[in-house]
């Protein structure tokens, strides 16, 4: 029950996981015991008392109760039960008081992608970047509806609420990735509001957070984009072979008219793509719903520029 | 032989008028019961979108906001329009008044009314369907549910007008109980089925109107933005959670305590012998349902609430398991030294134990607050729940119908046909569910429209389990509206049965019973009685 | 039944019930539990009603002080007398004395009405002001966070009440046609006795709803 896979449970990946797997699988065992004595109870009397063909249709025996019994099965279950309870009550305890040291990145969900700022300015889209033996504790809000932040390797889950910060914190074992879903229904692309978790050695943590802050400084701008067309999430929704998913895709489309909600049609030119990052719902294309979300601050304008030539680039 | 007697209240007045505006509890009682089969075919065919659409990842059959639409169908449909009237309007309206000796319920207008009221409901739900359909899940969540497209308001408005239907059969079902009993039949002289229709009850009455409102608010919230729920006016979307949950969480109860009443008759039936602890079984009844009224916060353990609330909700949830508990072992306990045959309606009450004992234990690990945080909102939870409401009511339920098929229409249904039916549903049900456990507990989330490829196998093993119990609901449709017209007459008691609905004809006459009954034995008394099968 | 000694069934006795008693009991018990279902209704609201003064505590009652405590208290009155006047009718019912039942229930009826009458001008002063519920709220001199939140709840607690107020008028108008008919009498008097049950409900959530709206702090 350490951190390789189960038949039930994924990799436990954080410090709380083999606690909360220990009482799963205490758990598990228990139900396999009630459960095989009520099957073996309907088997043994099901086919010993059987009526056969010829029997005798007498009265049968009048057991109108037997308090011993009863007594018997109400308590040993009754202490089964809080046993659970306070196991459950007391893991429960650790998941939630944050030790003092957790370093602190703030979690942003919106329909339908993670962000993530790190205290020394770096921020990342649907891939949190988090050290390995560090507590790490998560300052949760929505912008939007209600989500939910599950990792399952960590075993742990909090909604994501509108308007109020809710709290995660976790401990991550060793170097890995893991995978991060929204567990709370959150309308179209709800399934597609995934993410990694990777958990990297202390020292290369420190190094990824320096280039973190200005990455693509190297790159050309195309390239640029085209990393950040995948990190900032814009894959989820607009594809890249003409396929129309939440969004229009987007290959091919620079220079060329095309219609708007609204009536009329525009030339799909730089200043059109820029509006269309910062202020979505301005100018929708015919036949889509205007429910993409406004990346004002999430995105610096070189990477807005970077963005654009990729999207220049897709001829 | 048997013979179908002459006049009977199938044909006591000729014509739909007769049907449609009937004061007669038994025919309310077959409108309800082809009303809600309307509803689970509706609601079957949505679930077997579902699981054609995950039968591998990306897109196979309908985009992600049909697929949104049809899982929030399913289990609108389901729930409102099926499960919750399922046994106490269509099988306790049939059965109550025979079973306590009465003529009718204590107010049949309300009963019909209970009837219109909910094809009102339904049909506010159909429209909301045409309109561009729903896309919140069941559970219709604030802030989602006030800025989604589709039309919410049509059918929480249709689920507003449902929760009075319910109201009035609850309303009705307590009265009756109270005070229309027959002389001689004490409170613990009762069939079990008749506690656990009066459980139902109380919790229909108590927790309904909770809803209304809750339904109420939320269509405020849509018209005119009043606020009370949106955080971005001062709301709170947490408060909502607690609304919602407070009826809903009874209303699980709604949907199983009849149920258990019905598995008491069917065990102690088929067993030939008296039900083991009468009394706990019918106190347990009553205990979970005031018990179920303080254990909704245990669906809001991540949702934001303090943890001191989720430890006293989480503590409450395992007493509530344990009356749950002992009537399983009281089942098992009424089969030792009884006469068992293995009829139909026995497979289905066994298939319960068997299922409902899973269901069961499955909820406290997800009353376990650690393994909660784990498992919430993931597959595990559909898993469970779908153990509980099919494996548990619908079985109960299809027993049931089995049970006194024969009762409502005079005929049976062809034995050999319905064992086959029920071994499809039950290893169907089993290849469907089951997988969905392990599913879940490696991180699959729910309503999710694709999933990543290493959930694939278990998800396509799902989709063929559907694809067996749909084959099981197949044939049990069609041998059971065969044997409406064409079964052979049953008799007054075909299963041996001493509970008092049998002493009369199959089908009975318009008020029951053509005299009076004397209250002569008790429900289960098969220790003095041996009662003949007349089939 | 079969032998019991009413030998003759009076009209208003349904087939299903075996007497009279039976059947006053069962719609009494039906009534009773049917006001509980109202009084739960109502409770979600009032739980709402705890939990937003709770977190805006200021707000609240600045908010409250724009409401009318003059009409909001001619309003209890009239009310209460209204129940009053039901409780009358319906001893005059069980004293034969059907012309006096059907004078208390007209003027329960006509204060039912001067009730919804004085709320309407209550409304419409606020409705002119833009003090409402939510997105539609426009007034600017109250103090505190969302006072649109105040609104809503005043709005969705009278409103439903007002509801009431209409179903209970349309409810004793009926009792009053079949009292005039001379259906009612001493022997049969359970459908007023009921609509009493109901009209005394419907002040009764008023005379909460009153302190709670009106008289913060």
């Amino acid at each position: 029950m350490d951190t390789t896979a189960t038949l039930f449970l994924p990799p436990g990946g954080s410090t709380i996981a083999g606690e909360v797997d220990a009482l799963f699988y205490f758990l598990v065992y228990a139900s396999i015991v009630m459960f095989g004595i009520v099957l073996a109870g309907m088997i043994f009397f099901g086919l010993r008392y059987r009526h056969r063909q010829g029997d005798a249709a007498a009265p049968t025996a009048g057991i109108s109760h037997n308090t011993k019994l009863e007594l018997t099965w109400s308590i040993i279950p009754t202490i089964l039960v809080v046993i659970v309870f306070f196991w459950g009550f007391n893991v429960y305890l650790k998941m939630n008081v944050v030790p003092k040291d957790a370093m602190e990145i703030k979690v942003t969900g919106q329909k339908w992608f993670w962000t993530f700022d790190y205290p020394e300015g770096a921020n990342t889209v649907n891939e949190l970047v988090i050290p390995a033996g560090k507590p790490v504790k998560l300052l949760m809000s929505s912008k939007d509806v209600i989500h939910s932040f599950f990792v399952p390797d960590f075993r742990v889950k909090m909604d994501v609420l509108p308007n109020r910060y809710t709290i995660v914190w976790f401990e991550a074992k060793r170097e890995g990735t893991h995978n991060l879903f929204c567990t709370e229904f959150c309308g179209t692309g709800h399934s597609s509001m995934i993410g990694t978790v990777r958990v990297v050695p202390e020292r290369e943590y420190a190094e990824w957070l320096e280039t973190a802050s200005n990455v693509g400084s190297d790159l050309a701008p195309e390239q640029y984009g085209e990393r950040l067309f995948v990190s900032k999430a814009c894959v989820t929704c607009h594809s890249l072979e003409g396929k129309s998913v939440v969004g229009p895709p987007l290959n091919g489309v620079f220079g060329k008219p095309v219609a708007l909600t609204s009536g009329g049609t525009v030339i799909i030119d730089e200043n059109y793509i820029r509006e269309s990052i910062l202020e979505p719902q301005a100018s929708v294309v015919a036949g889509y719903q205007p429910v993409m979300p406004t990346y004002q601050g999430i995105l610096k304008d070189r990477e807005i520029d970077a963005l654009v030539a990729y999207i220049k680039s897709l001829q | 032989m048997n013979t179908i007697p002459e006049k009977n209240f199938l044909n006591a007045t000729r014509g739909w008028k007769s049907w449609l505006f009937t004061l007669d509890h038994k025919r309310i009682g077959v409108l309800y019961l082809f009303s809600i089969m309307a509803a689970f075919l509706v609601g079957g065919v949505f679930a077997i979108l579902i699981r054609l659409e995950l039968l591998g990842p990306g897109r196979n059959l309908m985009e992600a906001d049909t697929y949104n639409q049809v899982f929030t169908l399913h289990g609108a449909i389901m729930i409102f329009l099926f499960i919750i009237p399922s046994i106490p309007a269509a099988l306790g309206n049939f059965l109550l008044p025979q079973m306590i000796g009465a003529k009718d319920v204590a107010f049949p207008r309300l009963n019909l009314a209970s009837w219109w009221v909910y094809i009102l409901g339904s049909i506010f739900a159909v429209i909301s369907i045409a309109m561009g359909s729903v896309d919140t899940g069941w559970t219709f969540y604030t802030p989602y549910a006030t800025e989604t497209q589709t039309s919410v308001i049509s059918m929480t408005l249709g689920v507003f007008i449902l929760g009075f239907s319910s109201i009035f059969t609850g309303l009705n079902f307590i009265v009756t109980i109270h005070k229309m009993r027959l002389p001689g039949q004490t409170w613990f002289r009762m069939p079990l089925f008749v506690w656990g229709l009066y459980a139902t009850a109380i919790i229909q009455v108590l927790a309904t109107p909770v809803l209304g409102i809750t339904m109420v608010l939320l269509i405020l919230e849509r018209v005119a933005g009043i606020g009370i729920f949106d955080p971005a006016m001062g709301g709170d979307p947490v408060l909502y959670q607690h609304f919602f949950w407070f009826y809903s969480h009874p209303a699980v109860y709604i949907m199983i305590l009849p149920g258990m009443g019905i598995i008491s008759e069917l065990i102690s039936t088929f067993s030939k012998k008296r039900i083991f602890g009468y009394t706990a079984i019918a106190y347990s009844s009553l205990a979970i349902a005031f018990i179920s009224f303080l254990v909704w916060g245990h669906h809001m353990f991540v949702s934001g609430q303090s943890q001191l609330a989720a430890t006293i909700f989480s503590f409450l949830t395992f007493l509530v398991g344990i009356p749950s508990g002992i009537k399983i072992f009281n089942w098992l306990a009424t089969m030792y030294k009884g006469r068992i045959t293995f009829e139909t309606p026995m497979l289905y009450a066994l298939s319960f134990l068997f299922l409902f004992t899973i269901g069961g234990l499955t909820g406290i690990f997800l009353g376990a607050l650690a393994v909660d945080i784990h498992l919430h909102d993931t597959y595990f939870v559909v898993a469970h729940f779908h153990y509980v409401m099919v494996g548990g009511t619908v079985m109960a339920f299809l027993g049931g119908i089995h049970y006194w098929w024969p009762k409502i229409w005079g005929r049976m249904y062809s034995e050999f046909w319905a064992k086959i039916a029920a071994a499809f549903v039950f290893v169907g049900f089993n290849m469907t569910f089951f997988t969905q456990f392990i599913l879940g507990s490696q991180g699959m989330p729910r309503r999710y429209y694709t999933y990543m490829d290493q959930y694939q196998p278990l998800h396509a093993f799902s989709s063929v389990g559907s694809w067996v119990m749909a084959v099981g609901f197949i044939i049990m449709g069609v041998y059971l509206f065969h044997s409406i017209k064409r079964g052979r007459p049953a008799g007054n008691n075909p299963w041996g049965a001493l509970t008092l609905e049998w002493e009369t004809t199959s089908p009975p006459p318009t008020e029951n019973f053509v005299e009076t009954p004397k209250f002569s034995h008790g429900p289960y008394d098969y220790d003095k009685n041996v009662p003949e099968r007349t089939i | 039944m079969d032998g019991h000694e009413h030998s003759a069934h009076p009209a208003h006795l349904a087939h299903h019930f075996s007497e009279p008693a039976q059947q006053a009991e069962s719609a009494k018990m039906g009534m009773w539990l049917f006001l509980l279902t109202e009084v739960l209704l109502f409770g979600g609201l009032f739980v709402a009603y705890t939990v937003f003064p709770a977190w805006n505590p200021d707000m609240f009652f600045n908010a409250h002080k724009h409401l009318n405590v003059y009409l909001g208290t001619l309003n209890t009155f009239v009310l209460i007398s209204s129940s009053v006047t039901m409780a009358l009718a319906i001893r005059s019912i069980q004293l034969d004395r059907r012309d006096v039942s059907i004078r208390y229930l007209v003027v329960t009826l006509l204060l039912a009405a001067a009730f919804l009458v004085v709320k309407y001008f209550e409304y419409s002063h606020k409705i002119h002001l833009g003090q409402l519920p939510g997105k539609f709220y426009t007034f600017t001199g109250i103090e505190g966070t969302n006072p649109h939140v105040f609104f809503s709840v005043y709005f969705a607690m009278t409103g439903l009440h007002g509801v009431h107020v209409l179903a209970g008028m349309s409810v004793i108008g009926w009792v009053l046609m079949r009292t005039r008919r001379g259906e009612l009498s001493s022997e049969y008097y359970t459908p007023m006795e009921m609509t009493g049950l109901y009209w005394h409900l419907v002040d009764m959530i008023w005379i909460f709803l009153f302190p709670l709206l009106y008289l913060i702090g």
